[in-house]
């Protein structure tokens, strides 16, 4: 799937549920236009725990909801505030990452 | 001579020691074998313990019965791995020397990651039932049992055998209808995951389930705590779900060992390459089973799979060869449904449980993801075949560690 982005009307993929395939597209102006469309407004916080998703994603670190809780930005309660409803998932998608795969 | 070290004599340890007694020069290897645990548990009879359709005796066995002849069985407690040094630390300052180790020291559930769980209500009103004595204390609760809300929780992945909470849910809802009591019993599954399983195709069928069964689902509740005055969990949204009885798969997490030895990631898994099964920090060390980091079910049939191209990988590294990147994360799951019934799934890293015949290609009889009674009649008959062949490492006819195509239902399926 295609999304246009921005006043630019950038095209990106996404996935069927709206996750970048490619985080390399990503930049803030997208990350806030996801994030409207969920219903959160960015802070900086919110950036500190993207920053966060994103550094780990590129490294090819699984994430969980627990990592997260230990990376000395917030924890898990402070993230559910951040990301009500969708902690890991939301967070992700507003990253520019793909969905959390709790597989297994 | 040079040594080989197995930790832990579980379905991993066990099926590679007797893999690798008739494939090492007995006269260039030492095999030995550590674990502190006399008692070797069939852990898929756990499931079957609390309705009282396993009896004790048929879950463990004595662990030594199944340690091949010509192994070193040492029975203690491992203190430490210095990775850098090729030692063991044992207790009572014993100490091992290995030029080859294999680290199956599996995973363990860890209650008191979760406040109040393991508090005063504890086998009392708050049950496991992936140990051996939470499984028997429920037992002993649900004959007495009579009835209310009824709770079946995962606290958080991963974990061990991830359709096993589903079947607990599934063998309750027949419980309680054989009993004639399913009418005074609320079922409720409680998962923090999205819906019922964690492959998309056979959460599908899986919910289809449950509503027949009138289970109720709650999906993505991820518990903070259990409420144990006011009989409870809370999650980090404040959901609430109110139970009599809560039976809860609790966090997962690998031997405190590996974290001593400074081995592990956040939940005491050793990261592992998920195709050779050769740690990621030690070339000397591999790892195999519910120990390692891989994303594959924690499940024996896994380790079961892994432990046969493991084997060959051991070869290779003792020959100086490349080794073989072949573990395609096969697993291979009977479910039961209840009412003698059981479905099964087979699925990789990369392809979700599909429909269609096991293990021959368009005649079965064994029917992938649809319920049947001789499903069931298979994962019964699998006890026999865990204590008289799959530990023993004696091939299991017509099923092959890396997963075939042929006879399945194939649907394009996203990586």
């Amino acid at each position: 799937m295609i999304k246009t982005f921005g006043e630019a009307q950038v095209e990106v993929k996404v996935s069927e549920d709206g996750y970048l395939e490619d985080m390399s597209q990503w930049n803030e102006e997208i990350a806030h236009e996801i994030a409207s469309e969920i219903g959160i407004e960015l802070t900086d916080k919110h950036f500190e725990v993207i920053n966060y998703l994103r550094e780990k994603a590129a490294a090819k670190e699984a994430l969980t909801i627990r990592k997260v809780g230990k990376s000395g930005i917030v924890n898990i309660k402070e993230l559910y505030k951040l990301f009500p409803k969708g902690p890991l998932k939301f967070s992700s998608k507003i990253a520019g990452i793909p969905k959390p795969t709790s597989c297994i | 001579m040079r040594n080989l070290v197995i930790l832990g004599a579980g379905t991993s340890g066990t099926m590679m020691a007797n893999h690798l007694i008739s494939r090492l020069q007995k006269k260039e290897w030492n095999i030995t074998i550590v674990d502190q645990f006399k008692t070797h548990y069939y852990q898929p009879g756990f499931l079957f313990l609390p309705f009282d359709i396993y009896t004790t005796k048929q879950v463990k066995k004595k662990g030594k019965k199944f340690i091949p002849k010509g192994v070193k069985y040492i029975q203690k407690k491992i203190e430490l791995i210095q990775p850098n040094e090729n030692k063991i630390q044992l207790e009572g300052d014993i100490e091992l020397n290995y030029d080859i180790l294999i680290v199956a020291t599996g995973t363990k559930i860890a209650p008191g990651e979760i406040e109040g769980m393991d508090g005063p209500m504890w086998h009392k009103n708050i049950f496991d039932f992936y140990t051996y004595e939470g499984a028997k204390a429920l037992r002993n609760k649900l004959r007495e049992w009579e009835g209310g809300k009824l709770v079946v929780h995962i606290t958080e992945m991963p974990i061990k055998c991830p359709v096993a909470p589903l079947e607990f849910a599934f063998l309750a809802d027949s419980f309680f209808k054989n009993k004639g009591m399913r009418d005074k019993v609320d079922i409720t599954y409680v998962t923090p995951l999205g819906g019922a399983f964690t492959k998309p195709k056979a959460t599908e069928a899986l919910h289809h389930l449950l509503d027949e069964k009138s289970i109720k689902e709650v999906t993505d509740f991820n518990i903070e705590r259990v409420d144990y005055e006011n009989n409870k969990i809370i999650d980090y949204a404040d959901t609430e779900v109110e139970y009599d009885l809560l039976v809860t798969v609790p966090t997962n997490m690998g031997d405190a060992l590996i974290e001593r030895s400074g081995m592990g990631d956040d939940l005491n898994y050793i990261p592992t390459d998920k195709a050779t099964l050769q740690t990621k920090d030690y070339e000397n060390i591999f790892a195999i089973g519910d120990a390692t980091n891989l994303p594959a079910s924690k499940a024996g049939s896994v380790a079961h799979f892994e432990a046969e191209i493991l084997t060959e990988n051991i070869l290779r590294y003792i020959n100086g060869e490349p080794l073989k990147a072949e573990f395609d994360g096969h697993a291979n799951c009977f479910i039961e449904t209840g009412n003698g019934k059981a479905l099964l799934i087979d699925f990789n890293y990369t392809h979700e449980p599909v429909e269609g015949t096991f293990p021959f290609p368009g005649v079965g009889p064994l029917k992938l993801l649809k319920e049947s009674r001789t499903n069931h009649m298979g994962k019964m008959a699998f006890r026999w075949i865990y204590w008289n062949m799959l530990i023993k490492g004696i091939h299991i006819p017509f099923v092959s560690a890396t997963m075939t195509e042929k006879g399945k239902h194939f649907e394009t399926v996203e990586k």
